[in-house]
């Protein structure tokens, strides 16, 4: 057996560099030893995003087939990573507020990043189960991470709650899968499986399947979990939660559906299209009349969900395509929503919609990156969002739900109106203090880099898009 | 004879159970036994698969050790979970984790 080490080149830098944090961190215990674990976190990631995005053009796998190096995982490589870059320097200045802060939220925040790494590249169901649950793990682990206060240990135990439940919801059928097929390599399942006529089993497996992950990428409704766990996980986390952790879902929604359970399609476009309904009109009309910023963010994040599953619905090369440039735009969007609530959180030490009154006077610079964020999430043309909405909606109108489309659409003005709440709460009302709010040089950095790209991406968005296009036709060949 | 029928319905039944557990019980300790139930429902699904299905592979057995170690650290740490939630808040009752509602 020959391994390939290079395919795991991006892994096994992660990994390294996660260990060797940590014996720094033992070795030296002085001043500003923090500080120095968090940028070296970062630069690390931001490489390991450079080497991960070597591999997205590789079409192979390795170990026996248990580690798969095809352009899907390479592309959501370095998203996660990305996302992972981001979170850690918007961490830096979180950190700073909690005073008793430890160098070991950035070692977990780098675990967790390779964690899904390896979730998108498992080849067989062992490695797809073990890293998934290495990602819970320690995603509960970092949501509690404030121990002594009750809001965060109760999202902490709500999530590792829903979470163990939902894996084991998804296990029942993966046990199934093995059944039907006799092995636990994903290509040998999807061969299997596509030999014959479709079996009841399967049938059985497909819901079982779909109803584990719906929990992760928090479709409506499986989405009771995500509010609260949202507000109250420390911000950086709760950003990583929205951009990673649901990219890492539909990642692998995109793995399974697209080629297990390619033959039962008519199955679940139908039942996805009914979560996907719920999911839209739901996420939207109940973040309209939130009063805490993470609370409205967490369910724009949820009504996100919905539009990305539109993307697997119509299951062709466009649908993926969109699924795949959503993912990219909702990291920078959200985690410029939720780096601007970490800042004001640090300066005001609150969260609710109130007490963002009159930012742009406080601030210029913060009112603007949560006006963009927010109004391209919400699909605002000329912002990177509209063109992901757009992608989407073309495919599923291609495949004859005009209807969909059209309830998209409105539900994206709602989103536009609660969104526009926001912006005239920080632009017309009056500051309540005049006091200006300092933005840590970390942070500055990430909510200038998301707000460029977020208009970048908006007005010239060839470059992602082609590449999108190529990584979903690598994953319908 | 007991046939690979026997064993699935057991899976089914045990599944169920811990299904039910986890939607009734109020308790997080509960809660989680539940959820153990479910995970080793699987654990009879996968082995009795291997050994009708695949006798000379032991992939099945393999994946059940995986899971009962996986399930064991979940629960290390869900268990040290509710015993801060339990020092910062004397309750450990799911009704009464309310703090986080709208």
């Amino acid at each position: 057996m020959v391994i390939d080490l290079n395919l795991l080149l991006p892994e096994i830098f992660t990994g390294l560099l996660g260990v060797g944090l940590l014996v720094l961190f033992f070795l030296w215990r002085g001043e500003g030893v923090v500080r120095a674990i968090g940028y070296l976190a970062a630069v690390g990631l931001a490489v390991a995003a450079v080497l991960a995005y070597g591999t997205v053009a590789l079409d192979t796998s390795t170990l026996q087939g248990t580690w798969l190096a095809d352009p899907l995982a390479g592309y959501f490589k370095v998203v996660f990573l990305l996302s992972g870059v981001m979170v850690a320097l918007l961490s830096l200045s979180y950190l700073e507020r909690l005073g008793e802060s430890l160098a070991e939220f950035f070692i977990l925040l780098v675990f967790l990043t390779l964690s899904m790494m390896v979730v998108i590249s498992a080849g067989d169901l062992i490695t797809l189960y073990l890293a998934l649950e290495f990602q819970v793990i320690t995603f509960a682990i970092m949501i509690g991470y404030r121990r002594r206060e009750g809001a965060a240990t109760e999202a902490a135990l709500k999530y590792i709650l829903l979470n163990a439940f939902s894996s084991a919801i998804l296990l029942f059928g993966l046990s199934l899968l093995f059944g039907l097929s006799g092995t636990v390599d994903i290509s040998g399942i999807a061969a299997a499986v596509s030999a014959g006529s479709p079996q009841p089993a399967l049938y059985l497996a497909v819901i079982f399947v779909l109803a584990g992950l719906a929990f992760k990428v928090s479709l409506v409704p499986f989405h009771m979990w995500t509010p609260d766990v949202y507000q109250g996980a420390p911000t950086p986390i709760t950003g990583f939660l929205a951009a990673g952790s649901k990219a890492a879902g539909f990642a692998l929604l995109i793995r399974l559906f697209l080629t297990i359970f390619a033959p039962v399609s008519t199955v679940w476009t139908t039942v996805f299209v009914v979560l996907s309904v719920l999911t839209i009109i739901l996420g939207n009309f109940v973040a309209v009349p939130q009063t805490n910023m993470k609370r409205l963010l967490a369910y724009a994040s949820v009504g996100s969900a919905g539009y990305m599953i539109m993307g697997l619905i119509a299951a062709d090369v466009t649908g993926v395509e969109g699924v795949l440039f959503y993912a990219f735009m909702n990291v920078l969007a959200i985690l410029g929503a939720f780096g601007v609530a970490v800042v004001f959180a640090n300066a005001t030490g609150r969260d609710d919609i109130e007490a963002y009154a009159g930012l742009s006077k406080r601030s210029p610079l913060l009112a603007l990156v949560m006006l963009l964020s927010t109004l391209s999430i919400a699909g605002i043309p000329g912002l990177a969002g509209f063109v992901a909405k757009f992608v989407i909606f073309w495919a599923i109108i291609d495949k004859g739900l005009v209807a969909l489309a059209l309830l998209g659409v409105v539900m994206s003005i709602v989103a536009v109106f609660y969104f526009l709440r926001i912006a005239k709460v920080m632009y017309v009302f009056e500051p309540k203090e005049e006091t200006p709010i300092r933005v840590a040089p970390a942070a500055r950095i990430v909510l200038v880099a998301s707000m460029v790209l977020t208009l970048v991406l908006g007005i010239y968005p060839a470059p992602l898009l082609d590449l999108a296009r190529e990584v979903a036709l690598a994953v319908l060949r | 004879m007991i046939s690979l029928t026997h064993y699935l319905v057991l899976a089914a039944v045990l599944f169920s159970i811990g299904l039910f557990g986890v939607i009734t019980k109020r308790n997080a300790i509960a809660i989680l036994m539940g959820i153990e139930l479910m995970l080793n429902a699987v654990n009879i699904n996968l082995v009795a698969f291997s050994r009708f299905i695949e006798p000379s592979d032991v992939v099945g057995q393999v994946f059940a050790v995986f899971i009962i170690v996986v399930a064991a650290a979940e629960v290390a740490v869900g268990l040290a979970i509710i015993i801060a939630l339990a020092r910062a808040r004397q309750t450990i009752d799911a009704e009464e984790l309310h703090l986080l509602k709208w």
